[in-house]
């Protein structure tokens, strides 16, 4: 088994920004992430986000592999066998590695929220077609809506505009008077409102509609059109692809498996981001989804901090971000009358297809999950729980490893016996 | 198939293979994008529904497949390579 000082779990841009700062000042430390590349959701590998190229990817990308950090990307954290070692799991094998400080930047991801049709193929996430789009997918001359809910809606329509999709709509479900309070409180974030007016300038032909919600997908097997409901007017739009999501949910299974403590739904961390887990510090989006600058600055306060430096001067910026995330978390909060777009026949858990009607009589995610299998499929409730949460109020419960899916001789193997190389 | 945007240029392609038909795919795509742009579904659900990529980040995991006989293969964080073997649920 291979020990570092300082271990961080997640590559994007606050895991990526802890492990530099902490190998720049002499500690050994090992990044792990489970995508191939680096740079996490927003980055994905590449300094080109949605309008403009980002030297600090490139400035973290080159600092990382200097030779001093054990990269192991492609490796996916699945438990915590035995006190301060993780397991991880990789296409060849399994590998254990022990910690002196553990840096979790575990990111975030989309909140969906379930509506008839919303298992068709072409139904993605916003950030998933995006991130398909990123992938290869094809969207010159293909007709889009987007809707949901946070700013990655306005990002989306100016990327995919720029690529040649047809954006027909951008449908914002939250309020005229949400955004505008949200705009007037940007005014104490000048980069963020600069971002905003950029993309919705980028994206000026497209239609962009607050108080309004897809209520229905439509197609045999694929999409072929959505009905959107329009601050009360309900109208159909034929369109080859919708990108739904309702802003982002932080990626709390870790930090759940390792005890440490969740207030309103966050990672709750003291002024050196060190969690209630002893040695176990957060950054990113889980300790409130703030966005890049939020995450780099955590991130730097962690490794600095780690590394036994003093990371105090950071605090006031760092603390303004995470007002943000605060401003963020309202505006875009999902409103109620979305609780009433899936049928009783929706599917709210995709993996297990356990509709609406099976979880009405169901009084906890617990019951829910022992009676009907919903939270028990391959994503473990990465999907229905959120979904869940929204329409029946459940909490779910601390997570029990493996926190993904894994093989058999991952999880049987004794911690002593397991191979250090894989 | 192998169309180009119209801000892209193309690239070049690889051949694979997605359920005993050679398909030609753009390299750098993911296994995931080339199924929907061959209109494929990853999988059947339990119900037998068919489905594809939600969140094209490796957490829902409707878009797993076997790949290269490997089962329950999160497609969206893999990209095509030349002679893979895909077969879809």
């Amino acid at each position: 088994m291979t020990s570092f000082d300082v271990v961080v779990v997640g590559a994007g841009p606050a895991g990526m920004a802890a492990a530099a700062v902490a190998a720049n000042y002499g500690a050994g430390v090992c990044l792990i992430d489970d995508n191939a590349l680096c740079g996490g959701q927003i980055w994905r590998g590449h300094s080109d986000t949605e309008h403009h190229t980002d030297r600090r990817f490139d400035q973290l990308q080159s600092a990382l592999e200097n030779g001093r950090i054990d990269l192991r990307y492609a490796a996916g954290v699945v438990a915590n066998p035995v006190p301060d070692v993780l397991r991880l799991e990789t296409s060849r094998g399994y590998d254990d590695i022990r910690y002196g400080r553990l840096i979790l930047a575990t990111g975030a991801r989309e909140r969906f929220l379930p509506f008839p049709g919303w298992t068709l193929q072409g139904v993605m996430g916003v950030g998933g077609i995006q991130a398909m789009v990123k992938a290869g997918l094809p969207i010159d001359g293909k007709r889009v809506v987007l809707a949901g809910s946070g700013p990655l809606l306005l990002a989306v329509a100016a990327n995919l505009a720029r690529k040649g999709a047809h954006i027909l709509g951008i449908f914002e479900q939250a309020s005229a008077l949400q955004l505008a309070r949200f705009g007037f409180e940007l005014l104490a974030h000048p980069g963020k409102l600069r971002d905003g007016v950029a993309y919705r300038a980028a994206t000026h032909s497209a239609p962009y509609r607050t108080g309004s919600w897809v209520m229905q997908a439509h197609g045999e097997s694929s999409l072929e059109a959505v009905t959107v409901s329009q601050r009360g007017s309900v109208r159909r739009i034929e369109c080859d692809y919708l990108g739904c999501g309702f802003h982002l949910v932080p990626n709390l299974e870790l930090p759940s498996l390792l005890k440490c403590e969740i207030q309103s739904g966050y990672v709750n961390v003291s002024g050196s981001q060190e969690t209630s887990t002893q040695c176990v510090y957060c950054v990113g989006e889980p300790t409130g989804i703030g966005g890049l600058e939020k995450a780099l600055c955590e991130g730097e306060i962690a490794g600095l901090v780690c590394a036994g430096r003093s990371a105090t001067h950071l605090y006031k910026r760092r603390d303004r971000y995470k007002r943000f995330a605060g401003k963020l978390d309202r505006a875009f909060a999902p409103r109620h009358e979305l609780n009433q777009l899936a049928t009783p026949d929706t599917f709210v858990c995709r993996c297990e297809d356990v509709s609406r009607h099976a979880l009405d009589s169901m009084h906890s995610w617990r019951e829910a999950k022992l009676h009907t299998r919903c939270g028990m499929g391959p994503c473990q409730g990465r999907i229905c729980g959120p979904a869940a949460e929204f329409l029946f109020g459940w909490n779910s419960e601390h997570p029990r490893p493996p926190v993904y899916p894994a093989r058999v001789s991952t999880l049987a193997s004794d911690v002593e016996t397991a191979p250090t190389e894989i | 198939m192998k169309r180009s945007t119209s801000t892209q240029p193309a690239k070049p392609a690889v051949d694979l293979t997605i359920n005993g038909r050679s398909v030609s795919i753009a390299q750098d795509t993911s296994v995931a994008a080339a199924l929907m742009q061959a209109a494929i579904a990853t999988r059947k659900s339990v119900t037998g529904t068919p489905r594809n990529a939600l969140c094209a980040m490796g957490v829902c995991m409707e878009c797993c497949a076997t790949v290269n006989g490997i089962k329950h293969v999160r497609t969206c964080q893999l990209i095509v390579q030349q002679g893979m073997d895909v077969v879809t649920g």
